[in-house]
């Protein structure tokens, strides 16, 4: 072939390319009747692809295994649409836009797994009318259901996470009276998510006396060398890890052991602690507590899960070995409570089997009432805290375990525990929220 | 047979010199416009409007800005998303702390600020070339992220470090929907394509190429190369910054500092590479490549392997295939897509006859 032939095929192969894409419209498909429709904005390429497999990998899992055993809730069919975000903002957005409407059905819920993902498409919400359900992520003000009727966090948010990260430590310490003139280092990656928890810890450290350092690390985190030479020279007691991606997380290991940082004092954020985190750094991360909204074992519904799903060959997960850890179960527990709130949904618009609007959803998420009775029903005991949602408290149960990895895997060093003072934590949330409605001139909803 | 100069003849200097000499042309960008301005908004749905045509104009007009920097002046730059940034955050606090400034001045105001710290930067290339002048505009990239990250004023205290884009008002009208923004960011970026191809034909733009061919020739021709230089900074920058308010305020609406990363500044650099270095069509067609190829990679394979295939490989084929495309267009056509257009267009000279 010569230079001008190629150049013909080229051309050729553009247009040929044009058609397709002309013919083949994100609306093509139609749906079916009485099916719920969800929209899945799936993570799985680049540095966040551990975290994004293993999540969208357990909701999929769990919406097949909701159909495969009990038909659908109520009858109705769940179905889905995947969308590959790459962890990025913009990306996030498109992928939102895309997945809003299939055919005549519209996305009742969007789940972003990730802050930066959350704060792009959060303003879209009320609008569109999407339940925004942040599972253990994003933006923490969210939390008060009077200024966010449509943003809900049911696994915990970052300022309960730090509050009960900080008490972790005054109970090693002996008490918080001990952590007065004690240096805790906030380690984190320089975004939004990494700055979350900032607000409430600052607050803590004043009234505890605790002198607080904040370093920032510069995504995509790879290199850490400088600022783990810094935590050396600040002699820190402590460090709270806020990393991401499987790479940055087990580089502040490596780095951790080369200074000679012991890792039994230093504590991960739920998004950063998982076996995907610990394995690549070897034996250096030994001792390494992570506080785990979701912890990782074989619970009776991931045991359920894996011979209805995977027995049938319909799982999604490549690596089997990956069923029970943590992400996974987090993806797991993130879907049953969408399939929670679909029921409550068509209970409470006296829908049974039938097909619910985002209005309604949203009606259903906001009474999810998760008794420890109900976690044993579908099969989680233990995997996440119990809570209940309220018109004005759309966060979940606030409480986190911390776990410790021993080479291997995770063990559970803590019960479920919260914040010590949660009422401060509250009072920080209605403020920060109160702030947002004042300057985006937003009326807070009345809620009784 | 169609597409012919023939009988079309320039009577005056004026007709010589316009944009568009041939009457096919104008009837086809007449036809373009009205698609633009008319039938997209009536008839094209929220997705497409909102997450294919805003975020693909916006970049368009930025890379547009870095093309007038790199392909016409000949200064390879690589800060173009720090510039956005400095439009996008400067857009923000002139609405926040300027009452009742209007939106377009905001903008306007923007794109300045982000031009004067264009020729801050600009400066170096006085003394270096090529790749070490990219070396020493990376600079701009780092400094105005991690100032807008350091000081909380430019965010408003935002605790997390986030700034919401306010709503676009004009003539006391908010512009709310997905339509309306996308006239918004259509009108400025018209206007401001049509600006620099109005540049690149007249005595500014034979200025900039001639710093590019030869900067000692161009300077023995009586050209001042400080001012040629920091013209076009300033004005890459400018169209940078107003891209950034744009993509802040028409298409994200939620954006922190770190939105603005040195990988924004690669694909925008991309963008001009494969569209075609110092043309006014290129960034067009390259911001469409780099911005939409994946994004309809994913499409269709969902839409056609569906859930036969693993995600997760379907996912990391999409990036295989686009780095192969990115790979044979270079191969094929180094002068971007832009040439392609115009080999196209000479090629419909004969069509459909063969001689």
């Amino acid at each position: 072939m010569n230079y001008q032939s190629i150049r013909n095929s080229v051309l050729r192969g553009l247009t040929a390319l044009g058609i397709t894409l002309a013919v083949i419209s994100p609306n093509a498909a139609m749906a079916q009747a009485q099916e719920q429709y969800f929209g899945i904005p799936s993570s799985r390429v680049g540095p966040y692809s551990a975290m994004g497999t293993g999540y969208y990998g357990g909701i999929i899992d769990y919406l097949n295994y909701v159909n495969m055993k009990f038909g659908g809730v109520g009858g109705v069919k769940l179905t889905w649409e995947e969308c590959e975000t790459e962890y990025n903002a913009a990306r996030t957005v498109e992928c939102y836009q895309r997945l809003l409407n299939k055919g005549t059905q519209k996305m009742v819920v969007f789940d972003t797994l990730g802050t930066p993902g959350a704060y792009a498409v959060i303003n879209r919400m009320e609008p569109d009318n999407v339940v925004l359900a942040q599972y253990g992520y994003g933006r923490t003000d969210a939390a008060d259901g009077t200024v966010w009727p449509w943003v809900f966090n049911a696994a915990g948010h970052y300022w309960g996470q730090v509050a009960v990260q900080l008490s972790f430590m005054a109970q090693q310490e002996g008490g918080i009276e001990k952590m007065k003139g004690k240096t805790v280092v906030h380690l984190h990656i320089d975004s939004a998510f990494g700055r979350e928890p900032l607000p409430a810890m600052r607050e803590i450290a004043k009234q505890w006396g605790v002198r607080l350092v904040e370093i920032a690390v510069p995504p995509p985190g790879l290199e850490q060398q400088s600022q783990w030479l810094q935590i050396r020279r600040e002699k820190a007691d402590w460090v709270t890890f806020w990393g991401a991606g499987s790479g940055m997380n087990s580089t502040a290991i490596t780095n951790a052991a080369r200074v000679g940082f012991p890792r039994n004092r230093m504590v991960y954020v739920s998004f950063g602690g998982a076996e995907e985190d610990m394995v690549p750094a070897g034996d250096a991360a030994k001792g390494t507590y992570v506080t785990a909204n979701a912890v990782p074992g074989k619970f009776p519904l991931i045991q359920d899960i894996e011979k209805v799903v995977y027995g049938a060959g319909k799982g999604n997960l490549q690596d089997k070995e990956r069923i029970g850890s943590v992400y996974y179960n987090r993806g797991v527990g993130a879907a049953a409570m969408w399939v929670e709130a679909l029921k409550n949904a068509q209970r409470i618009h006296k829908k049974p089997g039938k097909t619910v609007t985002g209005p309604e959803f949203r009606d259903g998420y906001e009474a999810l009432d998760i008794t420890d009775a109900k976690l044993k029903e579908i099969g989680i005991q233990g995997m996440s805290g119990p809570f209940k949602m309220s018109c004005t408290k759309h966060d979940g149960s606030e409480r986190f375990r911390v776990m410790q990895w021993d080479g291997t895997k995770f063990a559970l060093v803590t019960d479920w525990t919260g914040a010590p003072d949660p009422v401060f934590i509250r009072k920080l949330i209605e403020e920060s929220a109160a702030k947002f409605a004042g300057e985006n001139k937003i009326t807070p909803r009345k809620c009784s | 047979m169609f597409y012919r100069e023939a009988g079309q003849y320039a009577s005056s200097y004026a007709q010589d010199r316009q944009l568009l000499t041939l009457r096919q042309d104008k009837l086809g960008m007449l036809i373009l416009m009205a698609i633009g301005f008319v039938a997209t908004p009536l008839w094209a749905s929220d997705y497409w409007i909102s997450a294919i045509m805003i975020p693909w104009l916006i970049l368009a007009l930025v890379a547009l800005g870095q093309n007038i920097l790199m392909g016409y002046a000949g200064q390879l730059s690589l800060g173009s998303a720090g510039f956005m940034a400095a439009g996008a955050f400067a857009c923000y606090n002139l609405i926040l702390r300027v009452p009742g400034i209007p939106f377009v001045v905001a903008v306007i105001l923007s794109g300045l600020i982000a031009a004067v710290i264009g020729i801050l930067f600009g400066l170096p290339s006085l003394r270096i070339r090529g790749l070490y002048l990219a070396v020493a505009t990376l600079a701009s990239q780092f400094f105005i992220v991690w100032g807008l990250d350091k000081f909380g004023w430019f965010k408003n205290y935002d605790t997390s470090g986030i700034i919401n884009a306010q709503a676009i008002v004009i003539f006391g009208y908010t512009m709310g929907s997905p339509a309306q923004k996308y006239l918004v960011v259509l009108t400025i970026v018209a206007v401001m394509a049509l600006m620099a191809a109005n540049m690149a034909q007249g005595s500014i733009g034979r200025g900039w190429m001639a710093v590019r061919d030869m900067d000692v020739a161009a300077e023995a021709m009586g050209l001042s190369l400080l001012k040629t230089k920091l013209r076009a900074f300033a004005i890459s920058s400018f169209y940078c910054g107003v891209g950034g308010a744009l993509f802040l305020f028409a298409y994200l609406q939620t954006v922190e500092p770190a939105t603005f990363n040195i990988e924004l500044s690669f694909r925008i650099l991309f963008m001009v590479i494969i569209g075609g270095l110092g043309t006014i069509l290129g960034p067009f067609l390259g911001s469409a490549f780099i911005l939409l190829l994946p994004i309809f990679l994913n499409i269709m394979f969902h839409a056609i392997l569906g859930r036969a295939v693993d995600a997760t490989i379907a996912s990391a084929l999409e990036q295989v295939i686009f780095g192969v495309l990115i790979i044979v267009f270079l191969i094929f056509e180094p002068l971007g897509l832009a040439r392609l257009w115009q080999v196209t267009k000479e090629r419909l000279r004969l069509w459909p006859f063969k001689y």
